[in-house]
């Protein structure tokens, strides 16, 4: 069965007064339908840009989707009309994003907001997509859902902000939603809450889910498959189990040890990864990780290892990769 | 609410108390009084008697204070802003007369200001950086830049010189024939407002360009909205209430406009009626205009404080 979603080479590139940035650099995966990827790296590694390329929001300009293709359920997104890629937006593919406080409009009720794909989308009347908008909030277990429509932001906190974008996105029954870091501006107690509803209201509607993060953490629990992204580029791909077991990179294993574990025993250090990311509009020749590698060789400075398969279903963009199996946590 | 609007309207009392004593006394202190002004117009000679005469038959000869005084009690106890001292008839009759023709005047020019501002300042912001763009600011810094009372003249001189046309100078009030009062209030409104919507472009254009980056905005696209209904449904009114709050800050401005054009174009409001009375050096009728045009000015920035509950769900009146 072909995948619900397949991006093939995609790279978007931003005009600036440092010249221009390779934001997204050749990225390619597929996902199936009701399937869960993450998408990991640290902040600037062109996570969001991949996200927001899909659905072609990229603002142009300074930005410019420079090459690849987008297949969703059989047609290629970045050929797309305007206007047939709007009525894919909100409807057959639903984002959420990252700030609760600013992603919602101040002036207009939360349950307008909700509504407003319903009304679009589905020719719903208003009044009637109202109704439904109640639904939704209750079904993002959002208490007295029938008075909260009529409330404005404000007088949200940032978790029930997010319960209302996540009702947003399930508005049309998205085949796809992609959540770009939907928990990072929230308390870490109602973070596992957005987490566990996320993930439960997508299963119930059996929509796949893209989830970007820089937590590793997340992805062990919610993730089926993992790309780790790093300067624009996939460093690593492969199932969510089989790469929290055993990373093929370099900077997945610095990752790793940079969060806390499950499986860790409690006490054990947790070690950052040293140096900065790379800039992107003066990337080095061979592998964009090996200033901060401290396995890199000559043969890292001077030639770009290729994203291969490490083991059938694992990929890594490393020289070494098949050496770095067997020695994790070292 | 309610409570709200009392609160101000009470609050205004000392402040026009305060300014009307300014005004009270700074036009006593225009140089050359009305006793002159009289008795060279009458070719009285100025004798010492008539002069003493006059000034005791216009209440002038009590000290300011008490001259001060006796005018506010006549407007808290009759609700009167006393006679013209010229042609003793009651300043409240003079001015309720003229009030309305610069209303209609204000208002229009607030009309030509917004209805070309406001589409104009967005256009140019979403076309940030194009040709339109730039024609359109450069326009905008144009209309600052030339005084209404210069282009003003020139519409009164030239097309009569080229033409043999020029703007009616009889004035027709809107009860007797509306559409050719519209037709007459139509270029000093338009003059009147071309300054004013010159800013409200450049603000709304501002305004634009910054809500057009904040997150919701990404939202509403992502939701797949058209642009045009993401501008008008989710980015006007949050750039707009600035714009509000413009309107009311310059109202006093557009008061001060109404002044000179209702000179050029000879438009009898309370503009007209302010220069000649201070020419004449009609006190009551001076004092009366400026404390009836600090009453609209107070009351404008109430309305636009009230507005912004219709636009902004966060302003609450308590
Ligand atoms: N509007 C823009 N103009 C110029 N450059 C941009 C723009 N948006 C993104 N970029 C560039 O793309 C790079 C990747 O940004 P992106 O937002 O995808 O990072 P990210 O992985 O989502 O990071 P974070 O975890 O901080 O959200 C940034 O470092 C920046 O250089
Ligand atoms: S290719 Fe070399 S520098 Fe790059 S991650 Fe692998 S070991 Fe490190
Ligand atoms: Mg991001």
């Amino acid at each position: 069965m072909a995948p619900l979603l397949s991006v093939k080479g995609l790279s978007t590139e931003f005009r600036t007064e440092r010249g221009i940035v390779k934001a997204v650099d050749n990225v390619s995966f597929d996902l199936a339908a009701g399937e869960t990827l993450a998408i990991v790296g640290e902040s600037g590694s062109g996570k969001s840009v991949t996200a927001m390329s899909i659905l072609r929001l990229i603002p142009d300009p300074p930005g410019k989707i420079s090459a690849g293709e987008v297949m969703f359920d059989g047609q290629n997104l970045l050929t797309l009309s305007d206007e047939q890629i709007r009525a894919i937006r909100g409807n057959r593919i639903a984002m959420i994003f990252q700030e609760p406080m600013s992603s919602l409009n101040p002036s207009l009720t939360v349950g307008l907001q909700i509504a407003e794909p319903i009304n679009l989308h589905r020719k719903t009347p208003w009044a009637a997509a109202m109704d439904k908008a109640v639904e939704l909030l209750g079904r993002v277990r959002m208490s007295d859902a029938a008075s909260r429509v009529k409330a404005y932001p404000h007088q949200f906190s940032g978790g029930m902000r997010q319960r209302a974008m996540i009702a947003m996105a399930l508005a049309c029954q998205p085949q796809l939603i992609i959540a770009d870091e939907p928990t990072t501006a929230l308390d870490v107690t109602v973070q596992a809450q957005i987490l566990a509803l996320l993930k439960e209201v997508t299963r119930a509607a059996n929509s796949a889910l893209i989830l970007i993060t820089h937590d590793l953490g997340v992805v062990a629990r919610y993730a089926d498959r993992v790309c780790v992204m790093y300067g624009g580029r996939i460093v690593e791909a492969g199932p969510a189990r089989e790469i929290y077991a055993r990373p093929r990179h370099p900077y997945t294993i610095g990752l790793m040890a940079s969060v806390p574990r499950l499986d860790q025993e409690a006490g054990s250090r947790l070690v950052p990864i040293e140096g900065s990311p790379p800039n992107l509009a003066n990337l080095p020749p061979g592998c964009a990780f090996a200033p901060r590698c401290r396995r890199a060789t000559d043969l890292c400075r001077n030639h770009r290892p290729l994203l291969v398969q490490s083991t059938p279903d694992h990929l890594s963009a490393c020289h070494f990769h098949a050496q770095l199996s067997a020695n994790v946590g070292t | 609410m309610q409570a709200y609007i009392i609160r101000r309207l009470l609050a205004l009392i000392p402040t026009l108390i305060f300014a009307s004593l300014i005004v009270f006394i700074t036009v006593r202190l225009i140089p050359g009084d009305i006793i002159d002004l009289m008795l060279s117009s009458n070719d009285i000679g100025a004798d010492k008697k008539s002069r003493v005469q006059l000034e005791a038959a216009l209440g002038l000869d009590k000290p300011m204070v008490s001259q001060y005084f006796r005018w506010l009690g006549a407007i808290l106890f009759e609700g009167s802003l006393g006679k013209s001292l010229w042609q003793n008839t009651p300043v409240m009759e003079e001015i309720l007369h003229r009030l309305p023709i610069t209303f209609e005047l204000g208002l229009m020019a607030l009309f030509v200001a917004l209805i070309v501002g406001i589409p104009i300042g967005v256009y140019s912001a979403v076309r940030q950086d194009t040709v339109g763009d730039y024609v359109t600011r450069s326009f905008a810094i144009l209309a600052l830049a030339l005084p209404g009372f210069w282009v003003g003249t020139l519409v009164m001189v030239f097309p009569s010189i080229w033409w043999g046309w020029s703007p009616e100078v009889k004035y027709i009030a809107f009860t007797q024939d509306p559409l050719r009062n519209l037709a007459q209030m139509a270029i000093p409104a338009l003059i009147l407002g071309k300054a004013f919507s010159a800013v409200v472009m450049r603000l709304t254009r501002t305004m634009m360009l910054e809500v057009m980056r904040q997150d919701y905005i990404r939202t509403a696209l992502a939701k797949g909205l058209a642009t045009r209904t993401t501008i008008i449904r989710h980015a006007l009114r949050n750039a707009l209430i600035p714009v509000v709050t413009l309107v009311g800050l310059q109202a006093p401005v557009l008061v001060g406009g109404t002044v000179i054009l209702e000179q050029i174009f000879v438009i009898p409001g309370m503009g007209l009626l302010l220069l000649e009375a201070v020419s004449q050096r009609d006190y009551p009728i001076i004092t009366g205009v400026f404390l009836v045009v600090g009453v609209a000015v107070v009351l404008i920035n109430l309305l636009v404080d009230l507005s912004y509950g219709l636009l902004d769900p966060k302003v609450r009146y308590r």
